[in-house]
Order: structure tokens, then sequence, then C-alpha cells
């Protein structure tokens, strides 16, 4: 079955505690060539049927409304996986 | 007078806020997230924990919670609402209050007896209080750093909608110190501290008096009984 994926990303001028512990551990470990990390999420919407501009659509309205929170988190990209 | 509190799928004080509400003088009333029914209380707590463990972001799941239409419906006609931790961030989720909560800026849970100086009393669940009262009520959560635009942080601090700021320590790096804010018309209330633990001696904080002797949450319950009192008088 076809898959829509969601990405959603921390915005750029909210601090990130939980990627920049992880980019403490990088360095830690000796991979400084990495400055920074950013964390965000990545949702896999598994579609019944063929993904229609419908689909994407309601998938749009899904990741602004709910998947995300506009506060504090931007959408990325809505893509089929694959297309 | 009624206070229904709200059971969700990971609340853990509603059973304090029940007692807190018992305490002040009122009728708590066990409200469930699945019912489309707030069965006709006066007013509506939204307890603390981890609604849905949290998961997605603090809050917002339960946002989307069957019980929450009516709750958004009675909160826009001014039935008084306070959500309290995990109810406040339902209620930023919810878009009833703004503002957004993320993780706390050190990573850390963190459990404290917290400093919050009273910035508005004139809100339904804040009149009991002195304007710039000192109160101490426990703190304890991971997600509770408040976050708004800057457009947003300057119209809610312009409209005194910042109505509570912590005090001596900001314990997550909330913006502007913020720990609790209303809504424009001053019926729906959210801060991330605890009140319903600071309602009974020998069970609340520390105090400069002595032990787990503080009571200050009380007055956010005696508040709401009295104004929907007079309301109704």
């Amino acid at each position: 079955m076809p898959i829509i994926v969601v990405e959603v990303m921390p915005k750029a001028e909210i601090l990130d505690p939980q990627g920049k512990a992880v980019a403490g551990a990088l360095t830690r470990l000796g991979y400084t060539q990495f400055s920074a990390v950013r964390m965000g999420k990545r949702f896999e919407l598994t579609v019944e049927g063929p993904v229609t501009a419908e689909t994407l659509a309601a998938a749009k309205v899904i990741a602004d409304e709910i998947l995300s929170n506009a506060v504090i988190e931007d959408v990325v990209s809505v893509t089929e996986l694959g297309a | 007078m009624r206070i229904g509190v709200i059971t969700f799928p990971g609340s853990l004080d509603e059973r304090d806020a029940q007692r807190a509400i018992r305490l002040a003088g009122a009728e708590p009333v066990a409200l469930w997230h699945g019912d489309h029914d707030i069965q006709n209380v006066d007013a509506i707590v939204l307890p603390g924990g981890f609604s849905y463990g949290d998961y997605l972001r603090a809050g917002s799941i339960a946002s989307h919670a069957p019980i929450m239409a009516e709750v958004i419906d009675a909160a826009n006609k001014g039935v008084p609402v306070l959500g309290i931790c995990n109810g406040f961030q339902m209620l930023a989720e919810a878009r009833l209050l703004p503002g957004a909560h993320t993780r706390n800026a050190h990573q850390h849970f963190i459990r404290r007896d917290q400093r919050l100086r009273v910035e508005n009393n004139t809100t339904v669940w804040t009149s009991n209080f002195e304007q710039g009262a000192e109160i101490i009520i426990p703190l304890k959560n991971a997600d509770g750093r408040y976050i708004a635009d800057a457009e947003t942080i300057k119209r809610i601090e312009g409209n005194g909608q910042v109505t509570f700021r912590y005090v001596g320590l900001n314990p997550n790096e909330s913006m502007n110190d913020i720990a609790g804010v209303s809504n424009e018309r001053g019926n729906v209330v959210g801060l991330m501290p605890h009140p319903e633990h600071a309602v009974e001696p020998g069970f609340g904080p520390n105090t400069a008096v002595a032990m787990r002797s503080g009571l200050d949450g009380l007055k956010f319950f005696t508040s709401v009984i009295q104004n929907t009192l007079l309301a109704n008088a």
C-alpha cells in the first residue's frame, strides 16, 4: 500500500535541547566535523487505495493541524514514498 | 457549585484535584475524556499527568479527545477552565490559550516547590490573591518550557494575560519567566505548577514557616467558587 511521508522539524529559532544533547555526545565521541544536530519527526501514513490529489491535500491538513504545532514546528515536507 | 475534573488516559492528579475542590468547598464531578458530556458543571479542571504518554507532543492527542469539543464550547461561552501542567499543555494545543510547550531546556524532569508571582488577579481563578503576591506551588514536569513568538509574547504581556511568573528561579527557561497564562476573557487559565498539591496542611510545599505547610493552591479553587456564586447571585 502507498505511504505518505510527513516530516516535521522544530522551528530554526527555537532551542532544540534533544538535538543539542546528541551534538554534545557526537563531539565527545570525536566526530568534531559535525557542529550541530537538530531532531525532528517523520510520520508514515499508510494510504488505503491510490494516492490522489485529495489524499495528499488531506495529509497536508493533518500535517499542519495535528502532526505539527505551528507555534514551535514547521512541516518540512508531505510526499508520497518512492513517488 | 460543581466543578468537573476530566480523566484522560495517563492523567495522574485528578484525584488530588477532586480533593482540592472538596477542601475548597465545592463538589467535584469526575468527567471522562471519551464522553461528549460535561454534566452541566459550573467549572472544569484539566488535571496533570502524561495523557497518551505525551506522544506526538505533550497534551496534543488529549486536546482532540471527544470531551474537548464540549470543553472548548464551554470555554468560549465563559465557563471557567483551569489547566494544570498537562492540562495547560492541552489548552495550548487546543488553542484556547496562546503559546506552546517544549522540553525543558536542561532536558531533565524537575520537581521543586516553586515560588511564583501572581501577575493578574482579575481572572476567575486568581481573584482571591493579592495582585503581585508571591506564592509557593509544587512544580513537576519535563516539558514545561513556555514558548510563543515575539508578537504573541508582546500581545499577552500587554493584555495582562501573563497570570503567573516564576520568581527566584526559572525552572526550564520559559520565555519571560512565564509560569501561567489566561485567555483574553480571563475564564481560561493554564499553569505548569500544581495548585492541587498545596491545599492541605502536612501535604503541601515547604514554606519559610514550616515543612509541607503551603496552602496557596486553595485560593485557585476558592476564587472560582466565589466568582461563580457571585455570577449566579
